[in-house]
């Protein structure tokens, strides 16, 4: 029954997190409205309570450690960075900040805040409250698990190495190592201004502070940690109220918010969810009034399209990639770019998502980064992407072949084994090649193969990306040192082509982007295979609600009829 | 009895010390990094990963940690789940949770049970016995999990006559009690009708009968009694069985329990989560057991503990 596999992917994705005992529901520190949530809205303010599916945070919601969806969604509803993405086009704006002035080479950045901005608690939002908070993500002592987006592999601020200090074998922070408590590259100029500078260059800085480990944090962070993870503080349109363990964690709209849009609706619950099947079961019934992402279970049959009827919807996603990856450090076996085509063009992707998502569920892969990003050119993977059953075999007839049976590399929940077997499937029929899935049970175990450098046949990769750009396609997947290079490609060339890129801006950064995109296909080291869609759905109570660029539902979209 | 009770509580501690050996051992030695799945598609930064391994003593040879975790958890230490929660909290959270569910469960299927079992008992072979015989045998064939959906699908989205997913509160536990104890709901039927039948064929229950007692008399104290010390056994038992088996139902009904916990913490590789939750599921297991020897004293006066 595919019923445990699912329920194993949902549950795996979900950690126990208990922040608070009730009590602290009491204290809403913002005398300033929402005391009557019902009856008393006036014309214009946020009215109405809705419940959005969710999943356990993992980790305290403090941005810096946040990097999983259940608390990334609630972090976002928290937080308001200097940057926002929009909605509908993924384009980076200014959010928090007045301006963001680069210098020549983008190496120095001059930012400035608006002015009137506040926590949830009352105190001013200042230049320091983001030197601060960045000087925290960034400190080796503190471990966050968003540490590299303030070095080399993200923003790359002066001074990273100082704070980050040495690590040891094992990977453990040395104590002492690090010679200073604050990076060099972060100085505040007044209480609404800060230069950042740079280690390198990087026109895609201010895209890149639009990611949730850039938020401003308040004071109280830092005086004590324990209670503001018992209630936490941002400065964005929704503030905390209580988190009901393993239950739900609550908002409330934020009276004092001052970017734009304003919150419409006056509750958000996030409800949390062990497995999705059930938040689909509440959703159909009218119990849940959002749903992110419909499971098998509704997507089975298309089932979801008549229980949901007139309040559901499918859209592309532009921040998912799916990828298979040759390895080609550990073996000799995948050396000749010729079979990697070969393999590529056997697999026909059309088929493949039908027999495994449902046909059209899932969008054919034509590159390596999907639509809606900024620099997405269509069809830069070209012919090799598209399966030609007669090019497949001459191709192969070239190569010396596989050996034995080629294996496919994945983690068997979360629908992977489905696609596999299919296109295991495609392969054998095309190329005659004995195909298999060599499978682990869950997601963790397969990761820690890959992150071993121990598979020695292509594996599953996938990519969600942190900020919409191209270069976050390319960057840390394919370049030699990238954070998730996991087959160890290695192109001097495509290395270079992205440090340029990263010193210009605009057009020029993105036809160099494109150039390093198009060597990715002479390569073919990572055969691209889909971008995903989403399909979500609504309970009779809201109106159809927008979704960010990464695919969850934009709270600021939220209103109840 | 109270040397009984003695000897039976220094049996417990062998059991409870290999049994959380044995899980804490498994959950550790699963396949797999626990903090490789921490960071989606890339390797987490490595001063994280090293101060996970070193805050649960997971470089240490498995027994030594395993005496380090045990040493903390006696001294009421429980330690602290992935996302830096007491474990201890959350399962002072969750156990009361799961508890309002089974004993729900064990009341639906002895109220519903017991009495299924007395009216099919006292009319054996009528239409009432065939009835219970051939509907207990139709729960017992299907799996608790499709029972459970069906469920929820049929008198929670469709009907609406229940909540769908349930947050703990009392009825909305309704349900999921029900779908629960229906296994041994058709089991205790089964068991009460098998038992009265022949105790009903035994000598004194004729001699009760022929000293003129009325026949709600002989059936309720002089069979019921005796037929249901078998019931009590298999409920005893049962207790453990329903608060493992809340693990499925649990997951289809949303509900914070414990059984969420383990199924969470399996995943993630969790080893103190686990071994913490299914250490008390232990504790309460042995206690009930316990309970229900003592309860045969009650229920038989034949039986004596010395």
């Amino acid at each position: 029954m595919r019923g445990s596999a699912r329920r194993g992917a949902m549950a795996a994705a979900a950690l126990g997190l208990t922040l608070v005992l009730a009590a602290c529901g009491g204290d809403d520190d913002n005398g300033d409205g929402g005391s009557g949530s019902e009856g008393t809205g006036s014309s214009d303010g946020p009215t109405g309570s809705v419940s959005i599916n969710s999943t356990q945070p993992e980790n305290p919601l403090i941005p810096t450690t946040t990097n999983e969806v259940g608390g990334g969604n609630i972090v976002d509803a928290m937080w308001t960075g200097l940057v926002s993405y929009d909605p509908d086009t993924a384009e980076p704006g200014l959010a928090m900040a007045e301006s963001i002035e680069p210098n020549e080479d983008f190496t120095e950045f001059t930012i400035t805040i608006k002015d009137g901005w506040t926590f949830h608690d009352g105190t001013p939002v200042t230049a320091q409250s983001y030197v601060d908070a960045w000087n925290f993500g960034a400190v080796g002592a503190n471990a966050q698990l968003n540490q590299y987006f303030f070095g080399p592999d993200g923003a790359n601020i002066a001074g990273f190495d100082t704070v980050a200090g040495q690590t040891d074998d094992t990977g453990a922070f040395v104590p002492g190592s690090a010679t200073a408590e604050t990076m060099s590259g972060l100085v505040v100029v007044d209480d609404k201004t800060f230069t950042v500078t740079l280690g390198s260059p990087n026109s895609l800085f201010e895209t890149i502070i639009g990611y949730s480990a850039f938020y401003p944090m308040p004071e109280s962070f830092f005086t004590d940690q324990a209670a503001f993870i018992e209630h936490p503080i941002g400065n964005g349109p929704f503030e905390f109220v209580e988190e009901v363990p393993n239950t739900s964690i609550n908002l409330k709209a934020f009276a004092d918010y001052q970017g734009d849009p304003k919150p419409q609706v006056e509750n958000i619950e996030y409800r949390i969810y062990a497995d999705l099947d059930a938040a689909y079961a509440d959703v159909v019934a009218n119990q849940l009034d959002i749903l992110d992402k419909i499971p098998p279970v509704g997507l089975a049959g298309d089932v979801w399209k008549t229980d949901l009827e007139g309040r559901s919807a499918s859209a592309p996603l532009t921040t998912r990639f799916t990828s298979m990856t040759f390895p080609l450090t550990n073996t000799e076996v995948w050396a000749d770019p010729n079979l990697r085509k070969a393999i590529s063009l056997a697999i026909d992707r059309e088929a493949v998502i039908a027999a495994a998502y449902g046909p059209g569920n899932y969008v054919p892969a034509t590159g390596w980064v999907p639509p809606g990003n900024d620099g997405y050119v269509e069809g830069t993977c070209g012919e090799w992407c598209e399966f030609d059953a007669t090019k497949a075999q001459e191709l192969y007839a070239q190569t010396a072949g596989v050996e034995g049976t080629l294996m496919i590399a994945s983690n068997s929940d979360g629908g992977h084994r489905e696609w596999v077997e299919a296109a295991c499937t495609s392969i054998r029929e095309t190329l005659g090649v004995d195909c298999q899935g060599d499978y682990d049970p869950d997601f963790g175990s397969f990761r820690g193969r890959v992150n071993a450098n121990e598979i020695m046949s292509p594996f599953r990769t996938g990519w969600v990306a942190d900020y919409p750009s191209i270069q976050n396609f390319l960057a840390p997947l394919y370049t030699a040192n990238g954070s998730a290079n996991d087959g160890g490609y290695n192109n001097p060339e495509f290395d270079a082509l992205i440090q340029q890129a990263a010193g210009l801006e605009g057009d020029e950064a993105l036809d160099l982007y494109n150039q390093a995109e198009e060597l990715l296909a002479e390569d073919m080291a990572i055969v691209p295979l889909w971008y995903d869609n989403g399909q979500r759905g609504w309970s009779d109570n809201v109106n159809e609600p927008g979704f960010t660029w990464k695919g969850y539902v934009d709270p600021l979209s939220i209103t109840v009829k | 009895m109270t040397r009984y009770v003695v000897q039976r509580l220094g049996q417990m501690v062998p059991v409870v010390i290999g049994t959380t050996f044995l899980i804490y051992a498994l959950v550790w030695s699963l396949p797999g990094d626990p903090f490789a799945a921490k960071c989606g598609d890339r390797p987490c930064p490595p001063t994280y990963v090293a101060r996970m391994t070193a805050e649960y003593n997971l470089d240490d040879p498995l027994p030594l940690a395993y005496l380090q975790y045990m040493g903390n958890l006696f001294t009421g230490d429980f330690g602290q789940t992935f996302a830096g929660v007491p474990i201890a909290d959350e399962l002072l959270q969750r156990y009361p949770i799961t508890l309002k569910l089974t004993v729900l469960a064990i009341l639906v299927e002895l109220v519903i049970g017991v009495a299924a079992g007395v009216l099919a008992g006292i009319r054996r072979g009528g239409f009432l016995d065939n009835l219970v015989l051939v509907s207990t045998l139709v729960v017992v064939s299907i799996p608790v999990f499709v029972l459970g959906m069906l469920a929820q699908v049929t008198f929670g989205v469709r009907l609406g006559w229940f909540p769908v997913t349930s947050d703990g509160t009392l009825y909305s536990l309704v349900l999921p009690a029900i779908v629960l104890g229906s296994l041994s709901l058709a089991f205790v039927a089964r068991l009460v009708r098998a038992n009265l039948v022949e105790n009903l064929r035994t000598d004194y229950v004729r001699t009760a009968v022929a000293k003129g007692l009325t026949r709600q008399r002989v059936i309720g104290v002089h069979t019921l009694r005796n037929s249901l010390i078998p019931v009590v056994t298999f409920v005893g038992a049962d207790f453990g069985g329903l608060l493992g088996g809340a693990v499925v139902v649990e997951g289809i009904f949303n509900i914070p329990g414990v059984g969420n916990m383990i199924f969470r913490g399996i995943n993630a590789h969790e080893g103190a989560t686990v071994t913490a939750a299914v250490t008390v599921l232990v504790l309460v297991f042995l206690f009930v057991n316990l309970l229900v020897d003592l309860l045969y004293a009650v229920l038989d006066p034949r039986i004596r503990h010395v």
